[in-house]
């Protein structure tokens, strides 16, 4: 196991390096860069070479390459061109707001849609199973901003309730810190919840027309146990797989949210940074998230084999 | 009630909607089978022989249904008459595994991947026993040695992908013999393990009913199967019972044309046989019987009265049953000697 | 090999399948004739923050633009940008998954490299990124959607390619020495139909998705240009005062991409028996 952890790390560098040299050459051709941008209308070609001398972009592309690897090599994302702050604290800081509320609505999703997707699939072809269903179905159609909106319209119009604008961490003020977060991560992990309650629903249903469910049955076990121990466990694999991708790209990817609400999370960092044109920001949040999501997917992998005993990577 | 188990006028529906009658794809049933006794179930795949047999443990599921008027009777090991047909889903727990066990077809599926077998075992205990830990590891153990798995102790720790079909069939069979089970079902044992396997499988399971008070009901294909294993013989077409005898009648005085097809289409080994037989045609689908015998197209002998009236299953000989218009005193269906 | 005819029979007798093609119909009409259907141009200026009425069915917006006729127009923009988008990704997505399932070895390699790093990102946070560097506006964005489509469909397509280059015949044709691509293009083209109907549909409705989200966030479509994710970015700050400028816009998005997953799981069903449950 060790082995293959350790296997599977090293073959990230490749990907990893790919995607660092993509970023870099891509964020050099969008259109209007960082000087003119930050100038705006007062920008004259002296002034914009001078921003530019200021920054190392007139250097090549190349060194420019080599000297941000370098750094990020060392642990040291550079600063950001807009604030001068070093980046990597922030960026820390910054994916702990994004982590939390990630974690928070992963927990909701799975009490939402793994007990509903067993009912569902237990009760199948009645009044429950196509409730859930059609739940399910809102849950995966209606877009997280989507739902946000109308919560939040509702909310203001029904109890003239606003969400709070001024992000508190949660060691500041857990009380505080939770009271932001519940609402965007209730309503992400609402809509979040649709497709693990759909993928639930038909993994059970699979494992239930299984040969060995008969046998299970047929030593006298009750439907709990039958459940419990045998559908459930067997059902698991696509569940984490699915929930493993969800919680990658949210990790990076609750941009919308985080907007809506305000949460200084990285998602936001980077689209922040991406309308500044600050490269190093941009260049450093989609590395990190980049990395974040392919270690996601190498802790799911490893999971399997902790599930299921068939899978072993030795 | 001295019998072991009584299926009175079984028949087993298939739902096809609110509106709509269900299809009964077993119909008009009446089996005994008595304590010890090696009871055979023969029939092509489709007639009803398995849901029948899954029936006796209350394993039928959505959309199969027992149907009404149905009574299957048992002598539980309190000698206590219960009839499962209308059993609570606690009292079928009861029995599942417990008085009435059952084996698969495909062991390679039967067992679930996700478990050792040990805790495979100790499931079949610790539904029915209070016992501890280390009483259920001995136990297993015992069980295991008994259908002759090697290493038995490093068996109990592996996982089901780790064995071997033949080893897998032999694990089932101590799940299902560990409690001491009044009644074995055995669903095909042997068609889907390799031909020595196969031999192996049915000389242990001959072996095991010494030393168990166990009756086994043996569903198969395979009439060599019957031959070995058991006394009686009902003999399944179309979700009804064509013939039922002792396995001597059967092979020696068959008297029904389908059973005989049946017999002519196994393989000899002295070689004499030219071509192997074949019935020809195929079942015909459940809901969809012409009136009169249902084997009447596939028949070699059928007549005119074959196509018009159903024949009963009649006794032509002492303990000999059979449903055809050839040998029944001119019964029709349902007032017939129902047995 | 199913007719379209046929599959949209038994679509029909669904009634999910039904649901689905009415609504996509009743998409595809408001779209087509949005200037026969509208009262007002789109971006017509006028009376501010008109409640609906019966001169403005839908109210008017924070520039006095009546919302019914934005959200008929919008519907165009919503499915151009995703119907040419998904085309962009299917597209691509074919030809690249039919040369690294063909070729295998280093060309393989190479092409699902270059999926891994686009399928290593949150895929939002990709369309973020690549309308970022295109710019800004319909013909970027559907480019940006396109490419974040790209993975998804070379996959399915490596997959099928790889699968049927095991089949007998295959190997037959091949080792008389018939050209394999023919006979690839022929054999894949049916293998894979259906799944990749089932994906298009379902990758419209995602790209619907993104299009309204990129433009929320103010990366897509721009205004005055009607599109329903930019109506509702315009709208949040006044739409305790004016709800129904947010409002239609929303109901219009979540219906049509639910209209889509509707579809796109009838559709499975239909084609793909095996995935029913």
């Amino acid at each position: 196991m060790r082995n293959y952890i350790v296997r599977r790390l090293l073959q990230l560098l490749p990907v990893l390096l790919g995607i660092s040299i993509v970023i870099f050459a891509v964020l050099r051709l969008i259109p209007g860069g960082f000087a003119s941008g930050m100038l705006g209308i007062d920008a004259t070609p002296e002034l914009i070479a001078q921003v530019e001398a200021r920054y190392g972009l007139d250097q090549p592309a190349v060194t420019q390459y080599l000297r941000w690897m370098s750094g990020v090599l060392h642990g040291d994302f550079g600063q950001s061109f807009r604030s001068g702050a070093a980046i990597l604290p922030e960026m820390m800081t910054r994916f702990g707001v994004t982590a939390e509320l990630t974690i928070l609505a992963a927990v909701i999703s799975w009490c939402i849609a793994l007990p509903l997707g067993i009912l569902a699939a237990v009760k199948r072809n009645t009044m429950a199973d196509r409730v859930v269903r059609v739940a399910a179905l809102l849950g995966v159609s209606v877009p997280g901003f989507a739902l946000s909106i109308l919560v939040i319209l509702f909310l203001s119009l029904a109890f003239n309730y606003y969400p709070p604008l001024d992000y508190v961490g949660f060691f500041t003020d857990p009380g505080k810190n939770l009271e932001i977060m519940a609402l965007p991560a209730l309503i992400l992990g609402a809509s979040m919840s649709g497709s693990v309650m759909r993928m639930t629903r038909s993994s059970v249903l699979e494992i239930f027309r299984q040969d060995f469910i008969k046998t299970v049955r047929a030593k006298g076990a009750s439907e709990w146990v039958t459940i419990v121990r045998h559908v459930l466990r067997n059902a698991l694999i696509p569940i984490v797989t699915l929930v493993g991708m969800q919680i990658g790209s949210l990790l990076g990817g609750a941009v919308v949210i985080e907007q809506i609400f305000s949460l200084p999370g990285l998602g936001l960092m980077t689209l922040t940074g991406i309308n500044n044109r600050d490269y190093p920001v941009v260049q450093g949040c989609v590395l990190f998230i980049a990395f974040i999501y392919v270690l996601v997917n190498l802790v799911v992998d490893i999971l399997y084999a902790y599930i299921d005993p068939r899978i072993s990577y030795d | 009630m001295t019998n072991l188990l009584e299926m009175k006028d079984l028949s087993i529906d298939l739902y096809r909607g609110k509106k709509i009658p269900p299809v009964k794809l077993v119909e008009g049933v009446n089996l005994s089978i008595r304590k010890k006794q090696n009871f055979g179930v023969v029939g092509e795949s489709g007639c009803g022989k398995s849901i029948t047999c899954s029936s006796i443990m209350g394993l039928l599921s959505f959309p199969l249904s027992v149907g009404k008027g149905s009574s299957i009777r048992f002598l539980d090991s309190e000698d206590q008459e219960v009839e499962i047909a209308g059993l609570s889903p606690a009292g079928l727990r009861r029995l599942r595994g417990k008085e009435i066990s059952m084996i698969f077809q495909e062991p390679m599926t039967a067992l679930d991947p996700m478990y050792t077998i040990e805790s495979q075992i100790a499931e079949a205990l610790s539904f029915h026993t209070r016992m501890t830990k280390a009483e259920i590891h001995d136990a297993a153990l015992e069980m295991l040695r008994k259908v002759k798995i090697p290493r038995p102790d490093q068996i109990l720790q592996d996982y089901p992908h780790h064995l071997s079909g033949g080893m897998l069939q032999r694990v089932m069979i101590a799940i299902a013999l560990i409690n001491n089970p009044r009644l074995l079902i055995a669903d095909e044992p042997t068609t889907a393990l390799d031909v020595t396997i196969q031999a192996q499988i049915l000389d242990l399971m001959n072996e095991l009913r010494e030393s168990y008070d166990t009756s086994v009901i043996m569903i198969t294909h395979d009439l060599g199967v019957i031959a070995e294993t058991c006394e009686e013989v009902a003999v399944f077409y179309a979700g009804q019972v064509v013939e039922q005898a002792s396995v001597e009648a059967i092979f020696h005085e068959t008297a029904h044309p389908y059973s005989a097809g049946l017999l002519r289409s196994v393989t000899s080994l002295d070689g004499a046989q030219k071509e192997l037989y074949t019935i020809r045609g195929a079942v015909p689908t459940a809901g969809n019987f012409a009136p009169g015998c249902r084997f009447a197209d596939r028949c070699d002998r059928c007549m005119d009265v074959c196509r018009e009236r159903a024949p009963a299953l009649c006794e032509i000989a002492p303990g000999h049953l059979c449903r055809c218009w050839l040998h029944a005193g001119g019964e029709d269906e349902g007032k017939g000697v129902a047995v | 090999m199913r007719s379209f005819v046929e599959t949209i029979r038994s679509l029909w007798k669904d009634p999910m399948g039904k649901i689905g093609i009415i609504g996509i119909l009743l998409l595809i009409f408001m779209a087509l004739f949005a200037g026969q259907l509208a009262p007002y141009p789109y971006d017509a200026i006028g009376m501010k923050f008109q409640a609906p009425s019966g001169e403005h069915l839908f109210g008017t917006d924070k520039f006095g633009r009546d919302v019914f006729s934005r959200v008929l127009y919008g519907a165009g923009v919503s499915l151009e940008v995703g119907i040419i988008a998904v085309g962009i990704g299917a597209g691509f997505g074919y030809l690249l998954g039919l040369a690294a399932g063909y070729f295998e070895g280093w060309t393989d390699r190479v092409i699902m490299c270059l999926m891994d790093i686009l399928f290593a990102f949150p895929s939002i946070l990709l369309a973020i990124f690549i309308s970022a560097v295109l710019g800004k506006g319909i013909g970027p964005t559907m480019v940006a959607i396109g490419i974040v489509n790209i993975p998804v469909f070379c996959r399915t397509v490596r997959a099928a390619v790889i699968s049927a280059k095991g089949l007998e015949y295959v190997k037959n044709a091949q080792s008389v020495g018939v050209k394999t691509w023919p006979i690839l293009i022929r054999h894949i083209s049916p293998n894979v139909v259906a799944p990749f109907t089932v994906q298009a549909t379902l990758a419209l409705s995602g790209a619907i998705l993104t299009e309204a989200t990129l433009s929320f966030l103010g990366m897509g479509i721009q205004p005055p240009d009607p599109s329903w994710g930019s109506m509702l970015a315009e709208a949040r700050a006044n739409m305790v005062r004016s709800p129904w400028t947010a409002l239609f816009p929303l109901l219009f998005i979540v219906v049509t991409i639910l209209v889509f997953n509707i579809l796109g799981d009838a559709l499975r069903d239909v084609l793909d028996p095996k995935l029913k449950v």
